[in-house]
């Protein structure tokens, strides 16, 4: 089979298209992101989630940490188990304190993870135990509007 | 009198149109059936993944380019008023990955290669190259029309994501090197809300699609072309019409199935 310029043409598209497809995962989606480093899954039980959604980060000192995997709400408990996905390289100790954070005012909700001093770490499928909800931005402005209307009452 | 007229004009329309799908899918079957021995000829779907897909390749990467730099242009306007342009990257990328490089690609692909797909075959029927090769005993469907099928359908998601990667391009440089939008929340912002499997895979799901109804338009359009200078001008007019409609009919019905809000 001899070779001819038409080949080289269409060998060039050919890889002009792959590499177009390579640049979008890992440029511009997150495919570049995923270390293929082992997960671990572990969940908490908040009040109320806010806006947080599944695959939303979590962090911890401002370092993505692992990935909301699950929303639910429990049905015996009337709250919401969150599970999550932590990168093996972080471990926390099991009085670990996540909190439901915005990033900016309006901006997306994450997990915030403050640990604790606890010399036991969380293992895969284990709880944590204190959490704080999302705050909610309607119940503090009826907070700020009822303290506003006793003011003077009093 | 003339109120039967209109009604049995308008059936006739109706069993037309349902004919002709028909048609069209025998012809789909057809096409599928006979594409294992073009397979085992690689080097005439080469040729035609020259004529669909390296002669597109100019125009779908201009266009992704200006598309994009519309973008990032409109999106900055509506994105500054609320202090969040360093979102833009997010809204340029998600825009064509999900829905502009699969369906403006495939437009373009429907003007620029499908048409000649239908010309090409429509003439080849008109001069009787096809009753020809039927004489001599080639199947006309293994030998012209699968090959070009193929060509159609791999250079489809091909030219999509060049065209979404010029877009993305075309986006950062009026957003971050003309306006000066902050370079790493750009891109930092957008690989945080692009999805590999839900948004990039979906698009190129989309364009495949897109690239398989395309190509069996214009094929089946320019085989079912009358045999004159006039039918043949018709259905290629009419490769581009249907084609175009069917791209975005079913950009929406996949977008729904796709992208349900969760």
């Amino acid at each position: 089979m001899e070779r001819t310029t038409l080949d080289l043409w269409v060998g060039i598209f050919v890889v002009l298209g792959i590499s177009a497809l390579v640049m979008l995962a890992m440029k511009v989606g997150n495919l570049g992101t995923y270390n293929g480093s082992e997960t671990y899954n572990i969940s908490a039980y908040f009040d109320n989630i806010g806006g947080l959604k599944p695959k939303a980060s979590i962090k911890s000192a401002g370092v993505l940490v692992g990935r909301v995997t699950g929303i639910a709400l429990d049905a015996e408990r009337y709250e919401a188990k969150v599970e999550m996905s932590l990168d093996q390289r972080y471990q926390f100790p099991k009085d670990t304190y996540a909190s439901i954070l915005t990033s900016g005012l309006l901006g997306e909700q994450y997990i915030g993870l403050m640990p604790g001093g606890d010399e036991e770490m969380l293992s895969n499928g284990e709880q944590i135990r204190k959490t704080q909800s999302a705050v909610v931005l309607e119940e503090l402005i009826g907070k700020f509007i009822f303290n506003k209307v006793d003011a003077p009452s009093e | 009198m003339s109120a039967t007229k209109t009604i049995s004009m308008i059936g006739h329309r109706v069993i037309n149109a349902v004919w002709r799908i028909g048609m069209a899918s025998r012809f789909f079957v057809l096409t599928l059936l006979y594409s294992g021995s073009s397979f085992r000829r690689m080097h005439l779907i080469v040729k035609e993944l020259f004529s669909t897909g390296v002669m597109s390749l100019i125009i779908i990467i201009v266009a992704g380019l200006f598309v994009g730099m519309v973008l990032g242009l409109q999106g900055y306007e509506t994105l500054q008023r609320y202090g969040s342009e360093s979102a833009l990257g997010v809204m340029v990328a998600l825009g064509l990955v999900r829905e502009l490089g699969p369906v403006v690609a495939a437009l373009l692909f429907a003007s620029r290669a499908g048409s000649a797909m239908t010309a090409e075959i429509g003439l080849m029927k008109a001069t009787e190259q096809i009753s020809a090769m039927e004489m001599m005993a080639v199947n006309p469907i293994a030998r012209i029309v699968a090959p070009r099928f193929w060509a159609g359908v791999i250079s489809m998601p091909l030219l999509a994501a060049m065209f979404s990667t010029a877009g993305i391009f075309g986006g950062y440089f009026v957003g971050v090197v003309q306006i000066g939008v902050d370079e790493g929340s750009f891109w930092s912002q957008m690989q945080a809300a692009v999805d590999f499997r839900d948004d990039i895979m979906n698009g190129v799901i989309k364009s495949f699609v897109f690239g398989t109804v395309v190509t069996l338009i214009a094929l089946f359009e320019g085989y079912d072309a009358p045999p004159t200078a006039e039918g043949v001008s018709g259905a290629t007019t009419r490769t581009v019409v249907t084609s175009s409609l069917a791209i975005l009919m079913l950009d929406f019905v996949l977008t729904a199935i796709m992208f349900r809000g969760n």
